[in-house]
């Protein structure tokens, strides 16, 4: 699942990535025309639209884009940036920015194009771009007030519309559309064009706009990754019988005693419960986190046998399920609940004198196994500690 | 030979839309272009004058964030990037070679004074506004961020607004 940074790919490598998008990036801009400032201002003075028709469609591609790899679940939402919301310091200077480019022609990547290919006038835009930057470090602390003011963090539209991102994702597309068609008749009467419509663009515009239309309906009616997950796990939580998976927590005892080094003993249930109580060793994946790309490692793996235990067993049963889809590891669940383990072997309590012999055993199996386990975790508390090395001074002489 | 023709607008647009959501995916965040031309400054500033770059607290915060120095930053890897791809582009098109570009109307030089004072005003307010027409307005509007959708109205609205004032530069 993305993104790939940093849980598959490491964030050296990210810097070639960085190289490449840009190379894309470059090409991209400078076929479109962006090198030149003829077509950049066209902008303003409505005789070319080119800068809003390739801005308009490179982002509605790339959000119907991002919709689409959520839906799939390929991308997390979760972990990509969003740029935070400082209102004033956005507004002011979006509008600085501007009056930078109708004075300039050029915006930073435009200019950088521009320079790219042997324009002057780009890579002095470029040189004031630097100077504009000194001058913004230089007076920081004048300006600090205003660039931190109203600071909503990572804001989203659709969030602050009060709609879902698909419905956002429609009515951006919808403007999109609607502004190509129109700015293509401001055009054609700034420049004294008779509007000629070729039969095979008409084709070729209506596909896309189909082709758009169609993606966002996918995305809205079809049931996502998600939820096609959990309709498996729910018939699968009815149909399975899980006898053979499921261990007992005196044996599950007896593994952490002898094989503690080979198990990873997963606690599904919320944070807040995991530090009440947990069994020893375990660690916390709450079951709605399990997802997360970051316990891909522990969920593929072949060495050790994963442990699943919350307070109910259908949780666990889901998890146990859950990991099965996502990794190649051995998984179990543990019978009893997180309370019972805790009764059975921390909170024992003696049977009495009078108890019968079977129930003795018990007992006493577990009042062992409970000790063995909390020296256990007191020893290996020690040994991921770091070793202080004591330095002694050899003493010799006389 | 002459220069080819642009491409069409609205496959340019997709090409970016498909290279910005490949960056998307792979990285977990969008282009940019402001941030480089930052990175590179402060390089600069802490080249020529270091004890002044040690001083001022901006610069200082960056380094803190920036352990392997300036220079070692995402946008600048990219910008590196968008500097090959342009070339490339230019010279598959025939569009290399140097050149000033101006309005019918005006000198050489007043171009080049009014390219670096807007390139200023560009670099001034992209800092302020943390992102230029790449990473805040293009970037922004892929991920939904309401603060670079902000951003991008203000820097279009604010071009239409001054247009008018500064139309000499540009038509006849």
């Amino acid at each position: 699942m993305g993104p790939l940074v940093p849980f598959i790919l490491s964030n050296e490598f990210n810097l070639i990535i960085a190289l490449i998008a840009g190379i894309g990036f470059g090409f991209v801009l400078e076929q479109a025309g962006f090198s030149t400032t003829k077509k950049l201002v066209g902008l303003f003075y409505g005789y070319d639209f080119t800068v809003l028709k390739v801005f308009f469609t490179a982002g509605v591609t790339a959000m119907i884009g991002v919709l689409l790899l959520a839906h799939w679940g390929l991308l997390d939402l979760s972990m990509i940036y969003i740029n935070p919301t400082f209102l004033w310091s956005a507004l002011v200077g979006g509008a600085i920015m501007g009056v930078g480019f109708i004075v300039g022609g050029f915006c930073p990547g435009t200019s950088v194009c521009a320079a790219a290919i042997g324009k002057l006038d780009g890579l002095a835009f470029v040189f004031g771009g630097g100077l504009g930057v000194l001058a913004f470090v230089e007076m920081y602390p004048a300006l600090e007030k205003i660039y931190l003011a109203e600071a909503w963090g990572p804001v989203l539209m659709n969030e602050w519309l009060g709609m879902s991102k698909i419905a956002f994702a429609v009515v951006l597309t919808i403007v999109a559309f609607a502004a190509f068609y129109l700015t293509g008749m401001i055009e054609n009467r700034v420049n004294g064009i008779q509007p000629q419509r070729a039969k095979s663009k008409v084709v070729i515009y209506s596909s896309a706009l189909g082709l758009a239309f169609l993606i966002l309906g996918m995305i809205a009616f079809l049931p996502d990754s998600k939820s096609r997950l959990e309709s498996r796990i729910n018939k699968a939580l009815q149909k399975n019988d899980f006898s053979h998976v499921q261990v007992p927590s005196d044996k599950l005892a007896s593994e952490i005693v002898s094989n503690y080094y080979r198990i990873n003993i997963i606690d599904v249930r919320n944070p807040e419960s995991f530090k009440a109580y947990h069994l020893p060793f375990a660690i916390n994946i709450p079951l709605e986190k399990m997802n997360d790309i970051q316990w891909n490692k522990l969920l593929d793996q072949k060495h050790k046998a994963n442990y699943f235990y919350a307070d109910d067993i259908q949780m666990a049963r889901k998890a146990y399920l859950l990991a099965g889809y996502k990794g190649k590891a051995e998984n179990f669940i543990l019978t009893e609940s997180a309370t019972d383990f805790r009764k059975m072997f921390t909170d024992l309590v003696y049977p009495g004198i009078d108890a019968g012999k079977n129930e003795l055993n018990i007992y006493n199996f577990r009042k062992k196994a409970a000790n063995d386990m909390s020296s256990l975790v007191e020893a290996l508390k020690n040994s991921s500690q770091p070793v202080i090395a004591k330095t002694t001074k050899i003493k010799g002489g006389c | 030979m002459k220069p080819q023709k642009f491409m069409n607008p609205y496959m340019a647009g997709f090409l970016l839309g498909l290279v910005l959501l490949g960056t998307i995916y792979v990285t977990g965040r969008g282009l940019g272009a402001s941030g480089a031309v930052k990175s590179v400054t402060l390089e600069v500033v802490g080249k020529i004058a270091p004890v002044h770059a040690a001083h001022t607290p901006f610069i200082k915060s960056y380094n803190e964030e920036h352990p392997g120095g300036p220079l070692k930053d995402w946008l600048v890897f990219e910008v590196i990037g968008v500097i090959i791809g342009a070339f490339f582009s230019g010279v598959i098109s025939n569009r290399v070679g140097i050149k000033l570009e101006r309005g019918p109307n005006i000198t050489n030089r007043t171009r080049i004074i009014a390219a670096i004072a807007g390139g200023a005003l560009f670099g001034f307010g992209s800092q302020l506004g943390r992102g230029c027409t790449s990473g805040a307005a293009l970037s922004g509007m892929a991920v939904m961020s309401f603060g670079g959708l902000i951003t991008m109205m203000a820097i279009f609205g604010s071009g239409y607004a001054f247009a008018y004032f500064f139309r000499k530069l540009w038509l006849k």
